[in-house]
């Protein structure tokens, strides 16, 4: 291209055309400099050229280095420590429910005993009560039965007395009657003696 | 805009520094590891500034962000592993970041530069080794001998390990490297299709359409990827400092 300049620039025929041609080789020239100058001065495929390595290795060092040291002191731990409150508090809360799960059974088992505190001591009063009562019946059926008895032993020597002063009375009657009968059958009297010995004598037999 | 796929992984100057004849330059590149820093750090340190003890979305998404590499790490290094937690958790939130601002238009994917993900594999190979040998000495080098291998196969298998040790940082780079240049390049060729084809007239507009949905479902798909690369890469981190606590133990 230079050399078309240089032809372009010497040449003195056909001034136009050759102006023209020149421009046109200039244009080019100045296009393919700017891509050079894009590609850093060579050839090569772009991440292969290693007219960068030094740029990209410092500064990746230093991003980098600078990522690293905000991750490792400022991200980490706090992410850490998000994540470590949050275990710490699930731990926590897991604790208390249990705690409280632990209460509630001891309530429900103090509740259990009670009731079967009370539910035995119930069945104790009932059957106090049972006893008293079954005791009282049994003391009221024996005095009544005591009196019954003596009514009934009363009612016997009554009758036995009775009994005696009516067989008392027979004998008496007795003399009466053969006194009668003895009257109207002889018609004389008999001694009271001799009639209290015969009715003796046949009371006897 | 250029129609060249790999224009976006160009590095420009944005504020030109040179140190003893070595170019620092402020890029786009740098500019975008601001940014990611600053979207990354600003989003974990806002959401979780009411230290809710009931989180608000926003924190549950940190929440589970910081649960997931914790659970991730003892799962692949044991409780031993733990204090490198703010190691995993700042690669994985950095490259998740970086790779999700990548997918916005315009802007410049950090990852997607083979020097930032062997930087960072590097870091985890380099910081594996020192705390191996600080921990254990030279019983981290056990880690190079399996266990019950017959005699006469303990060369070749030492040999083996050893490659596969050398091949980690490699390997680690370049599959997020290559799974974010692929994604980014595919993306740029279909969504060219879209525009080129419908600079054809009636037809091409209709034609346009199949590389539109392709885009759409690519773009979809690159989300997946971003996350997905994020996550195996603090995943084989956390394999990787396992062997740096428990040498040995495979």
């Amino acid at each position: 291209m230079f050399v078309t300049a240089a032809y372009a620039q010497q040449s003195t025929t056909t001034e136009g055309a050759e102006a023209h041609d020149a421009a046109a080789a200039g244009e080019v020239h100045t296009e393919t400099g700017v891509a050079h100058e894009g590609e850093a001065g060579s050839g090569v495929f772009p991440p292969f050229d290693s007219t960068h390595f030094a740029s990209q290795l410092l500064w990746l060092a230093i991003t980098f280095g600078l990522f690293y040291l905000l991750m490792s002191k400022v991200i980490i731990p706090r992410i850490g420590g998000i994540l470590e409150t949050r275990h710490d508090r699930i731990a926590q809360d897991l604790d208390e429910a249990s705690r409280l799960k632990g209460e509630a059974d001891a309530a429900i088992a103090s509740y259990e005993q009670d009731l079967a505190a009370a539910k035995s001591k119930g069945h104790k009063i009932a059957d106090d009560a049972r006893e008293s009562a079954k005791a009282k019946a049994n003391a009221d059926r024996t005095a009544v039965e005591a009196d019954l008895a003596k009514k009934i032993s009363a009612a016997e020597d009554r009758i036995a007395d009775i009994k005696a002063k009516a067989l008392a009375d027979v004998g008496a009657i007795a003399e009466e009657t053969a006194t009668a009968v003895v009257k109207q059958l002889i018609g004389g009297t008999v001694t009271k003696a001799e009639i209290t010995a015969a009715v003796k004598a046949s009371a006897g037999n | 805009m250029s129609n060249d796929p790999t224009h976006q992984f160009l590095v420009n100057k944005i504020v030109p520094i040179e140190i003893g004849g070595m170019d620092f330059s402020f890029t786009n590149a740098s500019l975008f590891m601001v940014a990611t820093v600053g979207v990354a750090a600003g989003f974990l340190y806002l959401t979780t500034s009411q230290r809710g003890l009931i989180p608000t979305r926003m924190q549950s998404v940190s929440e589970m962000s910081y649960e997931f590499i914790a659970s991730m790490l003892r799962e692949g290094a044991g409780s031993g592993g733990m204090k490198f937690f703010p190691m995993v958790f700042s690669l994985f939130m950095f490259i998740l970041t970086a790779n999700l601002l990548g997918m916005m238009p315009y802007f410049f994917t950090v990852t997607s530069q083979i020097i930032v993900t062997f930087a960072l594999a590097l870091f985890v190979i380099g910081t594996v080794v020192l705390y191996g040998f600080y921990k254990h000495g030279f019983g981290f080098l056990k880690l190079f001998v399996p266990h019950g291998v017959p005699g006469v196969l303990l060369p070749l298998v030492v040999a083996i390990e050893v490659i596969s040790f050398l091949s980690r940082p490699i390997s680690l780079s370049v599959r997020l490297f290559a799974n974010m240049l692929a994604g980014h390049i595919t993306l740029k060729v279909f969504a060219g299709f879209v525009t080129s084809l419908s600079a054809l007239g009636a037809i091409g507009i209709g034609g346009a359409i199949l590389p539109l949905i392709m885009t759409v479902a690519i773009t979809g798909l690159e989300f997946l990827v971003c996350f997905l690369q994020a996550y195996v890469f603090a995943v084989l981190t956390c394999m990787y400092l396992n062997d740096a606590v428990h040498p040995g133990s495979h």
